[in-house]
This record gives structure tokens, sequence and C-alpha cells, in this order.
């Protein structure tokens, strides 16, 4: 017995949602990408759960590129949030506003 | 048996989301989305997905998290900053949110899918031997592409990284600090960084 796809397909969307909720609502930017995280995971839930589904691997090959541009993204996110606090500047994605016009 | 899995680490991962999104100290954030990753490969395994699950594992219980632990760590209190919207934002994050949510749950609930059960499939499904022979034959430009999106986010990793050390332009002595015509050595000019500082605390002695 095992559930059906929409039980997956409902359990993707509301870890999608709480990741949204968590990059509008918070403002420190490490916790922006690790809500981030989260929805890049929901997305590769859905994908694995599809490719159960449908009876083909191609889902599992796009969630592991899914986990490597995850990866790259991470580490450029980091790098950004290291160079911004080695210049003293604030770790508040509101007060970064030197490129708003 | 799947059934029961499937509730017990869907209700784990929405949990421990929900303690990522709402956590006011970001290690405890990081280390609760170090749950959510185990608890989504408790979910690939109920789908067959062997190799994606232990993937998950690896490459961001055991790369990714210990690289935002490590950033946290190197941050130290700066990184401490329990700051959210307020009123209007707070209000138009949730509502979108759950906008979404809403929206896709009628889609599921309307839809006259077919597919009820899983499909039938051979004991090598989601097993690495199948993986990599689609990866090296009809996936290989996703695999090289892959390659060379990590080799860019290592370089940008080293440029962000260690900005200090690379070369920089700085306004008081451009012409002392890259003579024309040398190319810059990141070795050279650690040596020379290190000599000047040798030479400093002579003199302070």
């Amino acid at each position: 017995m095992s559930p059906g796809i929409g039980s997956w397909i409902t359990l993707s969307s509301a870890l999608f949602c709480i990741g949204l909720v968590g990059v509008m609502l918070r403002r420190n930017p490490i916790v922006i990408l690790l809500s981030l995280e989260i929805m890049l995971n929901a997305g590769n839930l859905l994908l694995v759960a599809g490719s159960r589904y449908v009876g083909g691997n191609d889902g599992h090959v796009l969630a592991l590129t899914v986990m490597g541009v995850a990866a790259a993204e991470v580490v450029v996110g980091l790098g950004l949030v290291v160079a911004l606090a080695r210049r003293g500047a604030p770790l508040d994605v509101d007060e970064l506003r030197s490129l708003h016009g | 048996m799947q059934i029961v899995v499937f509730y017990v680490a869907g209700a784990l991962a929405i949990g421990s989301a929900l303690a990522v999104v709402v956590q006011r100290n970001p290690f405890l954030a990081a280390l609760s989305l170090i749950l959510h990753l185990a608890s989504l490969a408790a979910l690939y395994l109920v789908l067959q997905g062997d190799f994606v699950a232990v993937a998950q594992l690896l490459v961001y219980a055991g790369a990714v998290m210990i690289m935002f632990l490590f950033v946290i760590a190197y941050l130290g209190d700066r990184a401490d900053l329990d700051l959210r919207r307020g009123g209007l934002g707070a209000g138009a994050a949730f509502i979108a949110g759950l906008a979404i949510f809403i929206e896709s749950v009628i889609a599921v609930s309307d839809s006259n899918s077919s597919f009820h059960a899983p499909a039938v499939v051979a004991d090598s499904f989601g097993s690495p031997a199948t993986i990599g022979k689609l990866f090296l034959t009809d996936h290989l430009l996703a695999f090289e592409a892959i390659s060379l999106v990590l080799l860019v986010g290592a370089i940008a990793g080293v440029v962000l990284g260690a900005g200090e050390l690379l070369p920089s332009r700085s306004r008081a002595e451009p012409a002392e600090r890259e003579p024309k015509g040398e190319r810059y050595d990141l070795r050279r000019e650690f040596l020379r960084r290190e000599e000047e500082a040798e030479q400093e605390s002579e003199v302070g002695t």
C-alpha cells in the first residue's frame, strides 16, 4: 500500500510554500539561503515522485542535476555573505540597498 | 508499510521545515534543515530512489550543511540577527504561501490523474548503475553542464572568500603593488607580506 501521486504533490507543494514564506519573511541572508534549500528540495521530491509513478529514471537524473546546481548556488551565496561580513556591511537584506534605484 | 513511512517522514519534513523558517537562532535553523534533508532521504527510499537518497545525505547533509554551519560559526554573533519583516511584509508572505498551497491542492483534487498507483518497475529502478548509464548516454549534456557549473562555483567561492589575498587595485599604491609587465603571483605576494611583517616586528623590538 503506497500513497497516490496526489499525496506527494500536496506534500511537495506544502514544503515549497513553507520555503517561500521563509524567503519572504526573513531578512538574514543565511536563513534566506536555508529556506531556498527547502524550496529546491520540494522540487526534487516532486521530480523523484513523478519518476516513480511514470516509471522512468529521468526524474532522478534531473534531481541530481538540481542538487549540483544547489551546491554551486550555496557556495556563491555564502561567499557573498562572508565578503559582506568582511567589509563590515550589515547582514540584513533590507539594509543592503545601494543598488536600489 | 510505505504509507506509514510516508506520513511519519512527511510530518517530520514539514515540521523541521517550519522550524527552519521560525527558528530565531540560525545555527539551530541549520540543524533543523539537516533533519529535514534526512527525512526527505527517507521519502526518496519509499519512492525507490536509492541513489538519490544516498546522494542527498552525502551532498546535502554531508557537504552543503557543513558549509552552512562553518560560515555561521565563522561569522559568530554577527550571524545571530533575528530579523523578520513585520506587518505588511509578513502578511504578504503568509498570503502568498497559503495561496500557492491552496491553489495546488485544488489542482490536485480536481485532476483526473491516471497515476493512482506507482508504475511497475524492475529491481534496477533507481540503482546507481541505471542512473550512471543514463547520465553517460541520454543526459550527457546535463552531466557536462553540471561539471562546468560546479567549476564556476568553486572559482566564485575562491574569489569571494579570499578577496584580500587576490590582486586588489588599492587607490593608495597601485604602482608599487603591481609593477608593470610583471604578472601577479599569489605566492610571491604572500612571501612579500610575510617579510614586511617580520621587518615590522623586528623594528618593534
